[in-house]
């Protein structure tokens, strides 16, 4: 068997073990990072970037339609057609570009990349399966970034019509009638693109609304929306698997047993870390949960053995998972770094979109909330888009701000002046006489701070 | 708008000077009639000092640590009332009504200020010795790049107050930091590492007061310190038996034994529960058994008094013993619990060593110190036996006290404590 040693070894090159490989390798740390599949993880290969680029698709699709009718700008168009196997095509050929760059980037850095499934021998020792034979790895440091997959339900396992995201992103044509199961963002993101493409949709969720992980005044604009696009809700509902024939989803709902009859069934109930089948589990490490539990360091309970990303628990999100790798390469460099991190934001690319960073409405206590409409901000209503707002939550007594949430068309780019704001401490005073160029959106985060201060101008 | 003095009251009791050990309000403090002022600490108690008037603090009189007489100006509030007055200068509590002075009268000599002792340069003060303004547990607040640097200079920002909005730590909140030596708030980090500077802390209060007895005690009085061993698994045994039966009543320890024989070992030599006033060449000899218990807590020793023990049983005493010490870790000991002992006990339990050097508590001229029990193998004639030991360490007044009084005082409570029995016949 071949052998080869490193100081520093990475299972898994999705944003958080690129990023950490590429990091590492820049502070001169010998590195290798081993991947079963194609750099990039499940952000690149099949998760935000596959889904912006069909989202983004879609869009452009949607747009034309609705131009190709009576319209308010006076356009006319002819009624667009779409090949999504050319769409899928053209994703694909983002990914390939993007994973490329990982590789490359990685070369770059002097990070060796190896090709193959680990398996973990022991806390120093990973066995992988190459194409050529398997090769045994000796580290001195090894990082789990092994990320997660889509979660199966028991009732609708994957195969046949019974989809997970990953096969969402690659479908060659547009279902007739596409049911989702589970009105998360993922299934959300995924069966707007698709009502806007032509297809049927139907969401089936176990909650009593969609996105229950926001409150409902936040979600609002989104169900809205939804609604506009023709899309179907059953809410308090439980799937409870297909029809004999496989013609139809089978559920249970307040008003009893639903048939709805689909040719494709997206299953979209959440993802599930990937900790089994490669030993980890064998290593003995302490969990929190399903997750394994980490550290400020991203320390596991094993010396020299560290875990960043999907695998370490919520939120499951890339951009956690890159920070986390930048953490583990500069800790094990004897950096002083350290996870002090205040804000994750999050963005569900509903349409409209939601940014969430920080604290929700209530949930600190004594802190205020203040709400500032799209309505009242110009480039919305240029964009035909007026829909949502900006909301802050603050601390009344010394004005800092504890939390920003936005709602509307395009606001996932505010979410750096959000996380920003946040991480630098702001109070509304900052906000409120920092000037936001007009006309922009983000008018509305300085208005929603003045009138947080009771001085807000255009409402 | 009229300006009024508050003075230090008379506590009573004969008390004339007290020191100023806390203040409850700051120079702009508006306070209500009854707020608590300022604490002052006599000779034994802490008494807190209300305001009589609403109005807002303009000047305080002096500094914690400061000694103060009774009727020295404490602090001056200015209140919304037409004219100005001087609080009375007596016990609020004891309203006996006395005339007040006019305030173009002249005010009382500013008290008699303790002398400053001259230090050396203390170390500067240094920016970690601020309390950061922010809830406990809360994050400091700062941007990322603040963050950095004082991770990189081991500086722990939980310590550092911060002078932005919000209480934000900004950079130069950090450079003051440095200023002053990033020791002062460092990350503790694993390893040796040098430390600079020193802290002077002032004596005030409970530590003056002990500071100023044990020098009085270790100057004047020459100690003898006899040490002897007693064998207690008698009297563990009697102990165990009776807490098993005990019902409602306290749970006995080793104290109140050592208590009772404590009394019957005096009552042959009474020359042992004693004062001995040097200075009037007079030695007083007390009928009554007063002993002080040596009791930590959290501002410093305490010697609460178990008065009358030669009347107690052992419940009795253990009871005592239990209420003292919860009074005196509480604060709550008034100053007749604190004074009047005629010989005192001092134990430190499980940390009581094997022998210690105990200091006499001026002016009594008998001091007897408990040791650590332990479990020690004890020859009987024949064979090792593991038997309960422990020692004793008793200090006497050698001006007073000869050494072989001393052994055979020391040798009576051995005898006592060996058999436990003889405690509680009458002779």
């Amino acid at each position: 068997m071949k052998t080869e040693t490193c100081k520093l070894l990475i299972i898994g090159a999705g944003p958080g073990g690129y990023v950490c490989g590429i990091r590492a390798g820049q502070l001169g740390i010998d590195t290798i990072v081993v991947e079963a599949e194609k750099p990039g993880g499940t952000c690149l290969n099949v998760g935000c970037i596959p889904s912006k680029a069909l989202i983004h698709a879609a869009d452009e699709f949607a747009k034309l339609h609705s131009l190709s009718g009576e319209n308010a700008l006076g356009i006319s168009a002819t009624a667009p057609m779409i090949d999504l196997a050319k769409t899928i095509a053209w994703k694909d050929g983002i990914v390939t570009r993007l994973t490329g760059g990982v590789a490359s980037l990685l070369k770059k850095a002097k990070t060796r990349y190896v090709t193959g499934r680990a398996q973990i021998i022991n806390g120093k020792t990973v066995e992988v399966s190459t194409s050529e034979g398997a090769l045994r790895i000796s580290c001195e440091t090894m990082v789990i970034a092994t990320g997660s997959k889509p979660q199966e339900l028991p009732s609708l396992p994957f195969g046949g019509k019974v989809i997970s995201s990953t096969e969402a992103l690659d479908l060659q044509e547009v279902p007739n009638r596409l049911t989702i199961v589970g009105g998360g963002y993922i299934g959300l993101e995924i069966g707007t693109a698709m009502a806007k493409l032509g297809a049927q949709v139907t969401v089936v969720e176990f909650a009593d609304r969609i996105l229950p992980q926001y409150d409902a005044e936040l979600t609002r604009p989104v169900a809205a929306r939804l609604k506009e696009l023709g899309i179907t809700l059953h809410l308090a509902t439980r799937a409870n698997g297909l029809s004999e024939d496989g013609s139809a989803l089978l559920a249970e709902g307040p008003d009893g047993a639903v048939e709805i009859p689909s040719d494709k069934v997206l299953v979209t109930v959440g993802r599930a870390p990937v900790t089994q089948g490669f030993g980890l589990m064998d290593l003995g490490l302490t969990m929190d949960g399903p997750f394994v539990a980490i550290d400020a360091h991203c320390a596991t309970s094993m010396r020299g053995v560290y875990a960043i990303g999907d695998v370490t628990g919520d939120p499951m999100l890339a951009h956690r998972a890159m920070a986390q790798g930048v953490i583990v390469a500069e800790h094990i460099a004897g950096l002083p770094s350290i996870w002090d991190k205040r804000a994750i934001p999050a963005v569900c690319f509903t349409d409209p979109e939601i940014v969430t960073v920080g604290a929700l409405p209530n949930e600190i206590e004594g802190s205020k909330t203040t709400v500032f409409p799209f309505a009242a901000n110009g480039r919305s209503m240029t964009m035909e888009r007026s829909d949502g707002f900006v909301r802050i939550v603050f601390d009344p007594k010394n004005e800092l701000v504890l939390g920003f949430h936005a709602v509307g068309s395009a606001v996932s780019e505010m979410s750096g002046e959000f996380a920003l704001a946040l991480e630098m401490g702001a109070t509304l005073t900052d906000i409120a006489d920092t000037i936001h160029a007009h006309p922009t959106l983000t008018e509305t985060v300085q208005e929603t701070a003045q009138k947080a201060l009771g001085r807000a101008l255009h409402i | 708008m009229g300006i009024s003095i508050i003075k230090v009251p008379d506590i009573g009791e004969g008390v004339a000077e007290v020191e100023l050990v806390e203040w409850h309000v700051k120079v702009g403090d508006l306070v209500k009639e009854d707020d608590v002022l300022a604490a002052v600490m006599t000779d034994k108690a802490t008494v807190e000092i209300p305001s009589l008037f609403d109005g807002r603090v303009v000047e305080l009189g002096a500094d914690i640590g400061e000694t103060l007489v009774v009727g020295a100006t404490l602090l001056t509030i200015e209140h919304a009332d037409e004219g100005n007055a001087t609080a009375p200068d007596t016990d609020a509590a004891a309203a006996s009504p006395v005339a007040q002075k006019e305030p173009e009268e002249k005010l009382p000599e500013p008290a008699p200020r303790a002398p400053e002792p001259k230090l050396p340069p203390a170390a500067p003060p240094v920016a970690g010795s601020v309390r950061a303004p922010r809830a406990e547990g809360a994050a400091p607040l700062a941007s990322p790049a603040v963050r950095a640097r004082a991770r990189a200079a081991g500086i722990d920002l939980r310590r550092v107050a911060g002078s932005g909005p919000a209480g934000r730590i900004t950079d130069t909140d950090l450079d003051a930091v440095f200023a002053a030596g990033p020791a002062a708030v460092a990350v503790p980090k694993p390893g040796r590492s040098r430390r600079e500077g020193a802290e002077d802390i002032r004596v005030v209060g409970l530590r003056r007061k002990i500071s100023e007895s044990m020098s009085l005690a270790n100057a004047r009085i020459p100690h003898i310190t006899v040490i002897e061993e007693i064998d207690v698994t008698a009297v563990e045994d009697l102990r165990a038996s009776m807490n098993a039966g005990k019902g409602e009543k306290p749970k006995l320890t080793m104290l109140p034994f050592v208590s009772a024989a404590l009394c019957r070992a005096i009552d042959q030599h009474p020359e042992m529960n004693a004062h001995y006033f040097d200075d009037a060449g007079i030695i007083r000899r007390h009928n009554p058994v007063h002993i002080g218990v040596a009791t930590m807590t959290d501002k410093g020793l305490v010697v609460p008094v178990m008065r009358h023990a030669e009347s107690l049983g052992p419940f009795q005493l253990a009871a005592e013993i239990l209420r003292l010490a919860e009074a005196a870790r509480k604060g709550k000991a008034t100053r007749d619990e604190l004074t009047g002992s005629t010989i005192t006990i001092t134990s430190l339990g499980p940390l009581g060593a094997i022998a210690t050097t105990p200091i006499i508590n001026h002016p009594e001229v008998a001091i007897l110190g408990i040791n650590k029990m332990a479990v020690r193998p004890m020859w009987d004639g024949a064979q090792f036996v593991p038997r309960k030991m422990v020692n004793i360490s008793a200090s006497f007044d050698h001006r007073v006290i000869d050494g072989w009084d001393a052994a055979e005082f020391v040798q009576r409570i051995k005898t006592l404590l060996e058999n436990p029995a003889l405690i509680f016949m009458e002779d």
